[in-house]
C-alpha cells in the first residue's frame, strides 16, 4: 500500500512541476519578455498596417495570442517565420510587403505647420514653425503616416532609388 | 637557410599558366589620356579630397588624405588637371564610387621627394610616413599598411611575413618585381621588421619561383629567412601561410596579430622602402596583363590608369572575351573597361576561351570540396543551407570562414558554383544585420516620440506640435494656416499641379 | 531559395571533371569484375548486365519525364547506368527477366527518385532494389551456382532461355545457397572448418567462383582510388573491420567461425568496400565520418553473415549505415582552421 501512495505522490508532484509553467505563462513578468522577443522580431515601421497603433501594441496582442502573427506587411515572410519559430507554431502564409517607400516633403509647397513632425512615428522629419520641414530620407520607413495630416498635400512617397554598392 | 614547414589541410593542384607572362622583364606603358582615383578602394573609410576641379596637380601630390585611421591617402602618378569629382565604376562590380579624375599632361612633372628617414626612425615615424604615403597591402584586400604597423607597435609581432607566394594561376606581378627589386624588397622587409620590432623575418615565395628566390637570395639580410613553400592553391593565403609558416593559427574571425604574426605583401615592402628611404608616395604598381592578346606581360601601371590602356597596350583587339581582374580563382569579371587600376589591382586575365559552361548538376556529396577545402569547411553543407536560406545553419558552420578562395568550385564534378552561393549567404545575412540595427533604432526613436506626445497630452507645453501657440490664441494659428493653405493653393491653380501621383497611406 | 548561375561567380577556371565523369569511370572500374561474372558463372551474367542496363534506363527516362526534367543531361549522367550495374552483379546471374524489372524499378522508382533523384536518395537504389527482391523473391534469389559444382556453367542458350523466364524450376541443380551460406549453415551443423572448406567450392581464398569477382573489384576498386573517384576512408576502414572482427572471431574459436580471408574474398566484399559502400551520395562526406561509416559497415557485414540468416550481409550493412550516414556526418565535421583549440 505504501509503495502506491508513494507513487501517488510522486506522480501529482510531477504533474504539477510540469503544469507550472504554463501558468507560469500568465504571469505579468511572463508576458512582458514574450512581448519583448516578439517586439525584437518586428520591422518597427511602426506603420499601423497591423491594425495597431505600432509595433509594441502589436508584440503585445501577440503575445496575449488575440492577433495571428501573419499581421504584419512590411515584416512578410521573414516576420511570419521568426515569429512562427518563436512561438513554436506553424507559419502562416505571409502577406505580400508593400514595396519600399520614402517620404519627399515638397519643399516650395511646405508652409511649415510642423502637423506631419507629429504624425512620423520614428521622428523621420525634421522642422520648425513657419519654416519649410523635410524628411531624413535614411530614418523614413515610408510608412505614410505623415500625408494624410498635412493641410496643403506637399509630401509624396516616392520608390527607394535602387541601392547602390552597400557600404 | 629553409623556412619552417607545418602542414595545412585541403588545397588543391591548379594549372600555373606563369610562363605565359613571366618571361619578359616588366614595361612602362605610355601615359594614358587620364587617370582615375576611387576615393574608397580599401577597407575602411574613403578618403577625403584635398584638390578640387580645375587644380594643377604635379606627380607625388597629394589629393586625398585619411579620413579615419583605416583610410588611405592617393597621390596623382603624373602631372595634369583635376577634372571632376564625381561617381565612377570602379570594379568589382562597376560600383559608383565617388573618384577624382584627373586630365593627364603629358609633361610629368613632379614635386621633390620628402626626405628618407634617419636610419633610427622609430616605430611612430616609419608609421607616420606610411600613412602619408598611401601604403596600403597591394596583395588583395588594400587594408592600410600603417594600420598594420600600428598593431605591431602595441602587441607582440613575433613573426614578420613578406608574402611572395603567388598562388593564383597567371599572375606574375610579384615574381617580376622579385626578380627585378629584390634589394628593395629585402629592405623594406627589414624597415618593417625594425618598426615593429618582430622577432623574425620570413621572406615566402613558392617552390618553382627559382629565379625570384634567387635574387632574393643574393641580398641576404640579418634576421630575415627567404625560402620556398609548396605550390598548393592557395598557399599564399593568409591564414594558410601562417600556419605553414608558425604553426600557429589566426582564430576564426581574428586578425594574424592574435597569432603573434604581421604579414605584408612584397609588394607592399617595395612600397615601404619607397616610401621611407625614397621619399615617394604609392602611385604605381606592377600589373600582369595576360591571357588571349599578342603581348603578355606585366606592366609597370601607375595607379588611376584605366583598364582598357593596359589591354590595349598588351595587344588584346577587343572581342568577346572575359576580362576579369584578378587571377582566375578569385577575380571579378568586369563589366566595363574604363575601371581604373587600384593599389590593389595585381592582375588582368584575357580568358582565351570562353569556359566550357556545364549546366549546374545535383550536389552528388562526394565530399571533393570539403577535401579540398584550406579552411576545412563543410563546402557541401554550407552549400546546402545557403541554398535552402537556412543562414543560421550556415553561420553555424562558420560561412564566415570561408576565404573565397574558389577551390571548392573549382573541384566541384556537379559543377556548382559554390563561391557565388557563399557570397549571396553572406550578403543576405549582412542585409538582414543591417534591417536589425534600423529597426533598432527606429524604435528607439519610436519611444522617444511616444514620451514626447505623452508629455505633451500631460499638458507641458514645451513640447507642443505648435509651439508658438503656447501663449497665442489657437483660433489665430488655425486661421494662420488656413491662409497659408488657400495661398498655397492660389499658387498651385496658377501654376501646372506638381509632377508625381500622389501616394496613399500603403 | 537561392539560386546562383555559374559562370557569374569565381573561380573562372574549373578542373576537368563532371557527374558524367565521375559515373563513366565507376564503370569502366567495374569492368574488370564484369568479365570476372563471365569468367566464373558464363554468359548468363552478362545478359543479365545488359538487361539491367536496358531496363535502368528505360525506367530513368519515364521517371524524368514524368518529374519533368529534360532527358539530357540527366539521363546520360552515368548514374542509372552505375546503379543497373551493381544492381545486376548482385543479382543471381539466372534470374528470370521480370525480377531484374520489378528490383530496378523499386530501385529507380522509389529508393532513387521518389527522394529526390541524383543526390537526394538516403539509401543506395542497387542495393535497396536487391534488398526488396530478396526480401520478396526469397527462393528465386538464391538461385546461384550449384553448390556440389557437378555442372558446368549454364551455356548462352540457356541462360537466355533462363532469362526468358523459361526455366520456371528452381529445384534442377541451380538453386543453390552461395558459399557464405553453405559454410554457416553447415559451421551451425557442426562440421569441421577444415573439413568444409575441403569441398570443391572453395578456393584458395574464399569462394570458388566468388574470389575472382573479388580480386577483379579490388582491382578495379584500386584504379577509382588512383584516380580519386574515391578515397581511401571507406574502403580502408570497412575491410579492415570486417577483417580484425573476423580475425578476433577465429582466433577465439577456429572450428566455428571462418578464417578472415573467406570473408575477405567471398561474397560481395570487395565490390561492397569499394562500389557501393563508397557511393558517396548515401555516405558521409567528412573524412572521419567516412571511417566511422565504413568500420560500422565492415563490422556489421559480419555480424549479418555470421549470425544473420541471409545469402551475404553487405546490401544490408550498407542500407542500415546509409540511414546514419546524415547523422554521422553531423558529428564527424571537421575542425576549421583557427578553430579553438
Ligand atoms: S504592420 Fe508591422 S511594422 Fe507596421 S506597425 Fe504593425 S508590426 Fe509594426
Ligand atoms: S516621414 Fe512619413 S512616411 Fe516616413 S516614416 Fe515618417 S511618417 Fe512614415
Ligand atoms: S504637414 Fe505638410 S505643410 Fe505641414 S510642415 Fe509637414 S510638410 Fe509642411
Ligand atoms: S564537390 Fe560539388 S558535388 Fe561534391 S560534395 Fe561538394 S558540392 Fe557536392
Ligand atoms: S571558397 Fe570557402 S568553402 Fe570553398 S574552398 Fe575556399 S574557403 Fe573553403
Amino acid at each position: 500500500m505504501l509503495p502506491w501512495l508513494l507513487l501517488a505522490i510522486l506522480g501529482l508532484a510531477a504533474g504539477l512541476a510540469v503544469t507550472r509553467p504554463a501558468r507560469g505563462g500568465r504571469d505579468d513578468a511572463a508576458l512582458a519578455e514574450k512581448t519583448e522577443r516578439i517586439d525584437a522580431l518586428l520591422p518597427q515601421t511602426q506603420c499601423g498596417l497591423c491594425g495597431y497603433h505600432g509595433c509594441r501594441p502589436y508584440a503585445e496582442a501577440v503575445a496575449r495570442g488575440e492577433a495571428a502573427i501573419d499581421r504584419c506587411p512590411p515584416g512578410g515572410a521573414a516576420t511570419v517565420a521568426a515569429l512562427a519559430d518563436l512561438l513554436g507554431v506553424e507559419p502562416l502564409p505571409a502577406p505580400v510587403s508593400p514595396p519600399a517607400r520614402v517620404a519627399v516633403i515638397d519643399e516650395r509647397l511646405c508652409i511649415g505647420c510642423t502637423l506631419c513632425l507629429d504624425a512620423c512615428p520614428v521622428d523621420a522629419i525634421v522642422g520648425a514653425p513657419r519654416l519649410m520641414h523635410t524628411v531624413i530620407a535614411a530614418l523614413c520607413t515610408g510608412c505614410g503616416l505623415c500625408l494624410p495630416p498635412c493641410p496643403v498635400d506637399c509630401i509624396q512617397l516616392r520608390p527607394v532609388p535602387a541601392a547602390r554598392g552597400a557600404g | 637557410m629553409t623556412l619552417p614547414r607545418h602542414a595545412w589541410r585541403g588545397g588543391v593542384r591548379v594549372p600555373r599558366h606563369k610562363n605565359l607572362s613571366n618571361t619578359e622583364p616588366s614595361r612602362a606603358p605610355p601615359l594614358p589620356a587620364r587617370l582615375i582615383y576611387p576615393l574608397r578602394s580599401h577597407i575602411g573609410t574613403a578618403a577625403r579630397p584635398v584638390v578640387g576641379p580645375g587644380d594643377r596637380v604635379l606627380k607625388g601630390q597629394c589629393l586625398a588624405e585619411p579620413d579615419s585611421y583605416v583610410s588611405q591617402a592617393l597621390h596623382a602618378a603624373t602631372s595634369g588637371t583635376v577634372r571632376d569629382i564625381l561617381d565612377y565604376p570602379v570594379a568589382p562590380g562597376d560600383v559608383m564610387t565617388a573618384s577624382i579624375v584627373i586630365e593627364v599632361d603629358g609633361e610629368d612633372r613632379g614635386i621633390d621627394p620628402w626626405p628618407s628617414l634617419p636610419a633610427d626612425a622609430d616605430g611612430d615615424a616609419i608609421q607616420r610616413r606610411l600613412t602619408e604615403a598611401g601604403v596600403i597591402g597591394m596583395g588583395g584586400a588594400g587594408f592600410p599598411s600603417h594600420v598594420k604597423v600600428r598593431e605591431g607597435l602595441t602587441r607582440t609581432v613575433r613573426t614578420l611575413i613578406i608574402n611572395g607566394v603567388e598562388c593564383e594561376p597567371y599572375i606574375t606581378c610579384d615574381d617580376r618585381l622579385m626578380r627585378e627589386h629584390a634589394a628593395e624588397i629585402v629592405a623594406g622587409a627589414r624597415w618593417l621588421k625594425r618598426a615593429v620590432n618582430a622577432g623574425e623575418c620570413f621572406i615566402a615565395v613558392e617552390e618553382d619561383m627559382p629565379e625570384a628566390l634567387a635574387a632574393l637570395q643574393a641580398h641576404p639580410a640579418e634576421g630575415v629567412t627567404i625560402g620556398t613553400v609548396p605550390a598548393i592553391y592557395p598557399a599564399g593565403g593568409e591564414k594558410q601561410l601562417i600556419k605553414l609558416l608558425t604553426g600557429r593559427e589566426v582564430p576564426s574571425k581574428g586578425l594574424p596579430i592574435q597569432a603573434g604574426v604581421l604579414m605584408h605583401n612584397v609588394a607592399t615592402a617595395r612600397a615601404v622602402y619607397a616610401a621611407v628611404v625614397e621619399g615617394r608616395p604609392l602611385t604605381s604598381r606592377y600589373v600582369t596583363v595576360t591571357g588571349g592578346m599578342t603581348r603578355p606581360g606585366n606592366w609597370r601601371a601607375l595607379i588611376g590608369t584605366p583598364v582598357s590602356h593596359l589591354l590595349q597596350e598588351g595587344g588584346w583587339r577587343g572581342g568577346d572575351q572575359r576580362v576579369i581582374m584578378g587571377g582566375p580563382m578569385m577575380g571579378m569579371a568586369l563589366c566595363s573597361l574604363e575601371v581604373p587600376v587600384t593599389k590593389v589591382t595585381n592582375c588582368l586575365l584575357v580568358q582565351e576561351a570562353a569556359p566550357a559552361f556545364l549546366a549546374a548538376m545535383p550536389c552528388i556529396r562526394c565530399g571533393e570540396c570539403l577535401r579540398v577545402c584550406p579552411v576545412q569547411l563543410n563546402a557541401r553543407a554550407l552549400y546546402e543551407y545557403s541554398k535552402a536560406g537556412d543562414l543560421d545553419a550556415a553561420q553555424d558552420l562558420n560561412l564566415f570562414d570561408c576565404i573565397e578562395c574558389g577551390a571548392c568550385a573549382y573541384v566541384c564534378p556537379s559543377h556548382i558554383p559554390l563561391v557565388g552561393y557563399f557570397r549571396a549567404a553572406k550578403a543576405a545575412i549582412a542585409a538582414a544585420e543591417r534591417r536589425q540595427r534600423a529597426a533598432a533604432e527606429n524604435r528607439g526613436r519610436y519611444e522617444r516620440h511616444q514620451r514626447r506626445q505623452a508629455a505633451d497630452q500631460a499638458g507641458s507645453a514645451t513640447a507642443s506640435p505648435l509651439p508658438a501657440a503656447a501663449g497665442e490664441d489657437r483660433e489665430a494659428l488655425r486661421a494662420e494656416i488656413a491662409a497659408a493653405v488657400e495661398r498655397v493653393r492660389a499658387r498651385r491653380a496658377a501654376s501646372e499641379p506638381p509632377d508625381g501621383e500622389r501616394g496613399g497611406p500603403a | 531559395m537561392t539560386t546562383v548561375s555559374s559562370g557569374a561567380s569565381s573561380p573562372h577556371l574549373h578542373q576537368a571533371t563532371s557527374v558524367a565523369l565521375v559515373m563513366r569511370r565507376v564503370l569502366v572500374a567495374l569492368v574488370p569484375t564484369l568479365i570476372a561474372m563471365f569468367y566464373c558463372y558464363g554468359p548468363g551474367a552478362l545478359m543479365q548486365w545488359l538487361w539491367a542496363i536496358l531496363v535502368a534506363h528505360a525506367v530513368e527516362a519515364l521517371m524524368l519525364r514524368w518529374r519533368g526534367l529534360p532527358l539530357q543531361p540527366h539521363l546520360s549522367d552515368g548514374s542509372a547506368a552505375v546503379t543497373a550495374t551493381l544492381f545486376a552483379l548482385a543479382m543471381p546471374p539466372w534470374a528470370p527477366w521480370w525480377l531484374t524489372v520489378l528490383g530496378l524499378v523499386f530501385a529507380l522508382a522509389l529508393v532513387k527518385h521518389a527522394y529526390g533523384g541524383l543526390g537526394h536518395n538516403l539509401f543506395n537504389p542497387a542495393m535497396g532494389g536487391y534488398v526488396f527482391l530478396l526480401l520478396c523473391f526469397p527462393v528465386a534469389m538464391k538461385a546461384w551456382a550449384p553448390i556440389d559444382a557437378g555442372h558446368a556453367a549454364p551455356g548462352w542458350i540457356e541462360s537466355l532461355v533462363r532469362l526468358a523466364g523459361g526455366a520456371s524450376s528452381m529445384a534442377d541443380g541451380y538453386s543453390g545457397a552461395t558459399v557464405l551460406e553453405y559454410t554457416r549453415t553447415q559451421l551451425r551443423a557442426m562440421k569441421m572448418l577444415s573439413e568444409i572448406t575441403a569441398q570443391p567450392v572453395y578456393g584458395m581464398l574464399g569462394d570458388r567462383n566468388a574470389q575472382w569477382v573479388n580480386v577483379a573489384a579490388l582491382l578495379g576498386g584500386l584504379w577509382l582510388l588512383w584516380t580519386g573517384v574515391i578515397r581511401w576512408q571507406i574502403p580502408v576502414a570497412a575491410l579492415a573491420a570486417l577483417f580484425l572482427t573476423a580475425a578476433a572471431f577465429h582466433l577465439a574459436d577456429g572450428d566455428r567461425y571462418a578464417s578472415p580471408l573467406l570473408h575477405l574474398f567471398s561474397g560481395a566484399t570487395m565490390p561492397g568496400a569499394f562500389f557501393i559502400a563508397t557511393d558517396p551520395i548515401t555516405a558521409p562526406g567528412t573524412p572521419r565520418g567516412r571511417l566511422v561509416f565504413g568500420a560500422a559497415v565492415g563490422l556489421l557485414i559480419y555480424l549479418i553473415r555470421t549470425f544473420g540468416n541471409y545469402p551475404d550481409g553487405v546490401a544490408f550493412a550498407v542500407l542500415i549505415m546509409n540511414g546514419a550516414a546524415p547523422l554521422i556526418e553531423r558529428h564527424t565535421q571537421p575542425r576549421i582552421l583557427g578553430a579553438p583549440a
